[in-house]
């Protein structure tokens, strides 16, 4: 039973669980507690045990149930035996362990045991055998839809087709009519191991097959994403701002303590004649992050500027004060739009009321600089998102000048690639000159490093 | 101990607790049982209200042990949680022991040797003696065991979370001045917790995780049962119906268990028979936290007591 919670954990990783070495020794330390006997309490004990969540309770939980819906036959069956010598031996779920593999090996070399099998119609031992035979073909392994034709026919052959082959060539000549009936429960076999196959690709092949569309996510271009990955795409991005979030947002306490203050230290202890009881220590001086963002909306960019106005959206918690701004032929200001509703309504408005026009950096950049130009202090990060295509209106390099002058640094993130900069009506080159950082940022991946070193710099 | 079936065992747990007072689901004496058995804390979350401070009460009170509290909080540290230095004492000691110490370095003729001696007694003053416990010390020096019940450790700063770490895994905190103090018996510990940020992976590891939800309504019928014996049974079906309907509305502040048998002791006080729309009105602000849930659920209370009471010929 062992290999069977084994494999369990590996199922429930493949169900998004984390399962430490750690988590799984507790697991089978409250396992061996509860035993096999009650379902409900070893579902209990599994979950108490494994899940740190409540959204991990609900995947465990059904990973549990398509877990253990098929192999029900078998635990059954377990039971009977295991109740049988239950009485004198303790130990009991090991020593049937034994007994019942000891019993599934020695089937194969006896004489037609799976046909015998098939035709006493005993679905207890049949699921037995298709169990130990997937163990067999380590069915735990199997990673894509591909592979299901190979994982059937290697559990078909643990379980003795070539034997049963040779039977049923041989009944065919002596008991035409046993034949017919042993050729349908073969058919009804292989439907079986089918199933099995199945269930084993939900079970195990999750974890896998999510990591490599995760990793191919992460470095597709945003701008072409199929409509059918967006939700996938908003999940991967709050992922990212999360850990950006854990990242930066813990040890700034610890860190903040600096030399000791000698003089403080001395006058605060002056009461026990300067003997130092109390220490004061000095702080270390850190700058306020502080985040404008400019993000253009128009049409060409806006998918981008919707996710990066959403990890914008999910860095709220790191960094206190940040405002965030949209434009595409005129700006306005969407702090508030971003941190007072959800995030999918407020794309939603914020593409209603500035979205998809023609992009006009120029008029935008003036429209900055009238009104918010004052609240840029030389602590501010100013990052601005967008392709800087401003259909050859004038682009009003000299007030990007202006911002980058009175702040501390500005960064460019442009969704297009290098060899794009400066064609047509790009205006890169000309803005670049008053940007500390320029930088490429078409996909996740390379969102969050931007955004990663952005918020590193007031660590 | 005699090898006893699990779920006899588990059964066991949930009359003890019940006889506290405290209706457990299976889901919580199932916890409760392997914390024992497998001597892991358990970290239970859920809303406000539906008990999760209680368990801790009822199983001290089961066991017959004592219960020792740490109420978390923003800013809590070492000294509030673990132990401090009695350093008043140590100073009026140092005072008193002033001849003492005199004569005891008078004996020694140069520097070097007067300040051997002074380490050979040094140590007295970082002694058991100069140690006051705080909550989680106290709780490793019971010598019967005891219940530790960590309370809204999302309360707390993160670095406190790494203090619990050891404590949570053997039982044992290390005082630099004194070396290792492990547990005499190792303490039952419940952490609950809000989420109102996130814990740890290290700490959630350490723990059995338990979630404690809104009852379902049997369960509920039961907890008031318990709590509320006077309350005739029609009533109780149907104010349980009730605030199931309620929950089932988009609210600020959901009602928990908690404001369920407030109610039901206001009904009970008001002499109400049955549920009406009058009285049900009267009594909301006992229920909802907020003006704006009041608000919301006024309208929805004649069709939310029909439900309740239709609800009730079937169940």
């Amino acid at each position: 039973m062992r290999e069977n919670l084994h494999r369990f954990f590996r199922a429930a990783r493949g169900a998004g669980v984390h399962v430490s070495p750690a988590e799984s020794i507790d697991a089978m330390r409250a396992v061996r507690q509860v035993g096999f006997s009650d379902r409900a309490i070893l579902r209990d004990a599994l979950l108490l045990t494994l899940a740190k969540s409540q959204d991990e309770k609900l995947a465990l939980g059904d990973c549990f149930d398509l877990f253990f819906s098929q192999p029900e036959p078998r635990q059954d069956q377990r039971e009977a035996d295991s109740d049988a010598d239950a009485s004198q031996d303790p130990d009991q779920s090991p020593s049937s362990d034994a007994t019942g593999e000891a019993g599934e090996s020695q089937r194969p070399e006896g004489l037609g045991p799976l046909a015998q099998m098939l035709l006493s119609q005993d679905r207890n031992a049949i699921a037995a055998a298709i169990a130990s035979a997937s163990g067999a073909a380590s069915l735990s392994d199997i990673r894509y839809s591909t592979q299901r034709g190979i994982f059937s026919s290697r559990i078909l052959d643990a379980m003795g087709l070539q034997r049963l082959r040779d039977d049923l060539d041989e009944l065919t000549a002596s008991n035409p009519a046993l034949a017919e009936r042993l050729r349908a429960a073969l058919d009804a076999l292989r439907e079986a191991v089918r199933d099995t196959v199945s269930q084993g690709l939900a079970l195990y092949a999750r974890e896998e097959t999510e990591n490599l569309r995760n990793e191919i996510l992460r470095n597709a271009p945003l701008a072409r994403i199929e409509r059918r990955q967006l939700e996938q795409m908003r999940a991967l991005i709050r992922q990212i701002a999360r850990r950006l979030r854990e990242r930066y947002s813990k040890p700034r306490k610890r860190q903040r303590r600096g030399h000791l203050d000698v003089r403080r230290t001395l006058r605060r202890n002056a009461a026990w004649s300067g003997v130092p009881f109390l220490t004061a220590w000095k702080r270390k001086h850190r700058d306020r992050p502080k985040i404008v963002a400019l993000c253009d909306v128009s049409g060409s960019v806006a998918q981008v500027s919707d996710f990066f106005l959403l990890l914008i959206h999910s860095l709220h918690e790191v960094v206190d004060d940040v405002r965030s701004f949209a434009f595409s032929s005129h700006l306005i200001e969407v702090s508030d739009i971003l941190e007072k509703q959800s995030p999918e309504e407020a794309m939603a408005e914020i593409m209603s009321k500035v979205g998809f026009g023609s992009s006009d950096y120029g008029s935008s950049l003036v429209d900055f600089e009238k009104e918010f130009m004052r609240m840029l202090t030389p602590q501010t990060t100013v990052i601005v998102l967008g392709d800087a295509r401003s259909n050859n209106l004038d682009p009003r390099a000299d007030i990007l000048r202006r911002i980058s002058e009175r702040s501390k640094r500005v960064v460019w993130l442009n969704p297009e690639g290098r060899l794009a900069w400066g064609f047509g009506d790009s205006e890169m080159p000309r803005y670049a000159t008053f940007c500390s950082v320029v930088r490429q940022c078409a996909t996740a991946q390379q969102l969050e490093r931007a955004v990663s070193d952005i918020v590193a710099t007031y660590q | 101990m005699a090898e006893q079936k699990p779920s006899t065992a588990i059964e066991a747990v949930e009359s003890g607790l019940a006889a506290q007072g405290y209706i457990a689901s299976r889901q919580i004496a199932t916890a409760v049982y392997l914390s024992q058995q497998i001597e892991k804390p358990i970290l239970v979350e859920g809303p406000a209200g539906v008990g999760k401070t209680e368990l801790a009460k009822a199983i001290a009170a089961w066991r017959g042990m004592k219960m020792i509290r740490l109420q978390c909080y923003e800013g809590l540290d070492e000294a509030k949680a673990l132990y401090e230095w009695k350093y008043a004492k140590q100073l009026l000691y140092t005072q008193i022991l002033k001849d003492k110490l005199g004569e005891v370095l008078g004996g020694a003729r140069t520097l070097h040797a007067a300040l051997e001696q002074l380490h050979d007694f040094g140590d007295v003053f970082f002694s058991k003696e100069f140690v006051e416990p705080r909550p989680l010390l106290q709780a490793l020096e019971q010598p019967g065991g005891c219940v530790l019940l960590i309370d809204e450790i999302d309360k707390s700063d993160a670095e406190f979370e790494s203090l619990l770490l050891e404590i949570l895994s053997d039982f044992q905190v290390t005082i630099p001045e004194l070396g290792t103090v492990s547990a005499i018996t190792p303490p039952t510990v419940i952490l609950t917790s809000n989420s109102e940020r996130d814990l740890g992976d290290a700490l959630k590891r350490r723990c059995l995780h338990l979630h404690i939800g809104f009852p379902e309504q049997r369960l509920e019928e039961r907890i008031v049962e318990s709590r509320v014996p006077n309350i005739s049974q029609t009533l109780r079906r149907q104010m349980v119906g009730f605030i199931h309907e309620i929950r089932s509305l988009d609210l600020k502040k959901l009602p928990s268990v908690s404001e369920t048998i407030d109610w039901a002791r206001v009904l009970v006080l008001l002499q109400a028979r049955e549920l009406d729309t009058a009285i049900v009105k009267d009594t909301l602000n006992v229920l909802l936290k907020y003006e704006s849930d009041i608000e919301a659920a006024t309208p929805q209370v004649t069709t939310f007591i029909a439900k309740a009471a239709r609800s009730n010929v079937f169940g």
